[in-house]
């Protein structure tokens, strides 16, 4: 069994409690350091994520704001590669093998490996999930069914100007749970309307079966509580990778945790799990 | 003879092109871009829109622009014939203006506002703030910082056009840094942006809609070719950077016996790996939004590109060029810089006209054809723009102090 999935399905089986809305945390693998991803996952983990995103590095990762644009490049001047990504990943899972990891990326380093030889490998490591930024259902038939042949979930994205159709049809084709851009922009900005963001994923919710996640933009604990509450997940990317900054600094490893904390107990508050209807 | 690919049914309503093109974008672009290809299947055929399509062509780009017959150059080579068609004459001093009216009286249709554009050489960004100045539209250019140390004056054009030049500070800093920049304000900001691709690549409806736009090119010199000629030449030839030069001119000969060449920037040499000659050395990938033939290396990540000339600097390629080198209706070459620039020297001095670095490609590749066609073939190239911006590059390589 896929590992997002009985995650998440452990979580709607505890209902309506604290802990229930589930913490994605993103980081790119290889920034601040190669030598440094596989611990701070560990520390998310510590921290309260329920699920980790690992960014495999692209040199051009024209979804993404500056934060994440400017990890790539130091990941990739680190030398990170995919192979470097699933090395991680592997020593990863020496320590964890129950908390579920997605790997976030581009299509083209992937079709560059093979999308099937990519889903062997990103198998092979212990992902759970893949999702690519630039490969909407129309054109990932290929990679979908390479995904599907390991067991991999695809995550896909929806965002404010997906109409109800297109919902429907990326619920059809996604697996795992499905990822609502809170905002028309890219990750990291800062132009949210938190009203808007609520009605749509609890509208989205409706039309589909998978968790609904919701992620672009989320900033803080504060901010974090008012999107969850139409949400199963919430994704916080940029705001960790800017903790993280870039001089490989252990305390803000530590910041960067402390951000986790924060936003954990956010959610978990009674006022605010009191009055969530998630999950 | 190269087979005819059945360009009519291309690209499909995915905007692919064979294996080539499509709509590779993350979700948030997925309604920008129908809205986009909504508006534009809607005007392409208006008669109004047209109309004043042709009459800006005309009266405030110059069109038609002539083909001239570089005769004391071709008599020197001492081959064939060389015609010219002198997209360098046309206001602002390329072929980009072609595609950048025909957008800018898109977005008016839409209701958009504000406009932005990515740019490399700056042909397109001039070209983008000149018809935003025009029409009483916010322009922003989006610019790599290498790029405007390069092409300085062209970046100075853009501000006193009234755009505002945004520099590009991440990756490479060059032109595809710009395109991701470009498309985050876009994606940002799409309820009242536009945003003017400056050639057929990225994702579709940009790969045909900017092909329609530059076809005018073909159109215009086929008839030109026979009224002056009395024939239709036997190769057409244009540089390739993104390839929308090109595309025009070829489209206008698709379906006839005429050889098509596109030329790309060979840099210091293919063999060197320092050049962007993505159909000549490239391999299959999906890069801003379309599959098509780039230059990446082992792990996928797209590479840095080398080019004398700004605007042929760019690690991908249209994808109906991908289409067409596979279908094999066409033909593709690489020039280095330094025979670039040899030819740039020499059309200078013997025709009395300064071609653009990126034009010089396609007059290099034209000048190897004449000699080796000989005399009584007739070989038609793109001057796809002027070399004025260039002048401070030249001045440069050439170790002279301005």
């Amino acid at each position: 069994m896929n590992r997002i999935v009985t995650r998440l399905d452990a979580l709607r089986a505890a209902g309506k409690k604290a802990g229930t809305t589930a913490i994605v945390a993103y980081v790119t693998a290889g920034h601040p350091h190669p030598d440094m991803t596989v611990g701070i996952m560990h520390e998310l983990v510590a921290a309260g994520a329920d699920l980790l995103e690992l960014g495999v590095p692209f040199s051009d990762p024209m979804a993404d704001g500056p934060v994440i644009q400017r990890a790539c490049e130091t990941a990739l001047g680190h030398g990170v590669s995919s192979g470097t990504v699933f090395k991680m990943l592997r020593r990863f899972r020496e320590r964890d093998v129950t908390t579920p990891v997605i790997l976030m990326g581009y299509l083209n380093p992937i079709e560059t490996m093979g999308t099937g030889a990519f889903a062997a490998r990103a198998a092979e490591a212990g992902a759970d999930g893949v999702l690519v930024v630039d490969c909407p259902p129309e054109e990932s038939g290929e990679l979908n069914a390479a995904l599907k042949a390991k067991e991999l979930c695809q995550i896909y994205l929806l965002s404010p100007t997906t109409t109800d159709d297109r919902v429907r049809l990326i619920a059809g084709q996604g697996s795992g749970f499905l990822y609502y851009v809170a905002l028309t922009g890219v990750t990291g900005a800062d132009s949210l309307i938190p009203d808007t963001v609520v009605a749509r994923v609890q509208q989205i919710r409706g039309m589909t079966d998978l968790p609904v996640g919701v992620g672009f933009g989320i900033k803080d604990a504060e901010s974090a509580v008012v999107l969850a509450a139409g949400a199963d997940l919430i994704i916080v990317g940029s705001a960790l990778v800017a903790r993280l900054g870039e001089r490989g600094d252990p305390e803000a490893v530590k910041a960067a945790a402390a951000l986790v904390s924060e936003i954990r107990a956010g959610l978990d508050a009674p006022s605010v799990a009191g009055e969530r209807g998630v999950l | 003879m190269a087979k005819r690919p059945d360009t009519a049914s291309l690209p499909d309503a995915r905007g692919h092109f064979g294996p080539w093109g499509g709509t590779f974008v993350a979700e948030t672009l997925v309604g920008p871009l129908e809205e986009l290809r909504d508006a534009w299947e809607r005007y392409r055929m208006d008669p109004e829109f047209v109309q004043e399509l042709e009459s800006d062509l005309k009266h405030f780009v110059g069109r038609p622009s002539p083909v001239y017959f570089a005769q004391r150059w071709s008599r020197k080579i001492g081959g064939a014939d060389i015609w010219l068609k002198r997209e360098d004459l046309n206001h602002t001093g390329a072929h980009k203006i072609n595609n950048t009216v025909g957008q800018a009286l898109l977005a008016r249709r839409m209701g958009k506002g504000r406009v932005i554009a990515e740019t490399g050489a700056g042909q397109h960004g001039v070209a983008s703030a000149t018809v935003a100045a025009r029409f009483g539209l916010d322009c922003v250019v989006y610019m790599g910082r290498v790029d405007m140390v390069r092409q300085a004056i062209n970046v100075y054009r853009m501000r006193l056009l009234g755009a505002e030049v945004i520099p590009v500070e991440s990756g490479s800093k060059t032109l595809k840094d710009a395109l991701n920049e470009a498309l985050r304000d876009w994606v940002s900001n799409v309820h009242d942006t536009f945003y003017i691709i400056g050639t057929v690549a990225g994702p579709h409806p940009y790969p045909v809609m900017v092909r329609e736009f530059q076809a005018v090119i073909g159109r215009e010199a086929r008839a030109q070719m026979i009224e002056q000629t009395g024939r239709l030449p036997d190769v057409a030839v244009a540089c390739v950077g993104g390839g929308s030069n090109a595309i025009g001119l070829f489209h206008g000969f698709l379906d006839d016996d005429v050889k098509l060449v596109g030329v790309e920037a060979a840099g210091a040499g293919l063999e060197t790996g320092e050049h962007a000659a993505s159909l000549c050395a490239g391999q299959p990938g999906v890069l801003h939004g379309s599959r098509s033939y780039l230059l990446s290396d082992a792990d996928g990540q797209i590479s840095e590109t080398h080019s004398v000339s700004a605007g042929l600097d760019y690690p991908g390629v249209g994808p109906e060029h991908a289409w067409l080198k596979d279908s094999g209706r066409a033909e593709y070459v690489a020039v280095t810089d330094d025979d670039a620039l040899a030819a740039f020297h020499e059309l200078t001095v013997t025709e009395g006209i300064m071609p653009a670095l990126e034009s010089s490609h396609a007059l290099a590749y034209a000048r190897t054809l004449a000699r080796d066609m000989g005399p009584g073939a007739v070989i038609l190239v793109n001057l796809s723009g002027r070399g004025d911006k260039d002048v401070q590059t030249v001045a440069d390589i050439d170790g002279v102090a301005l």
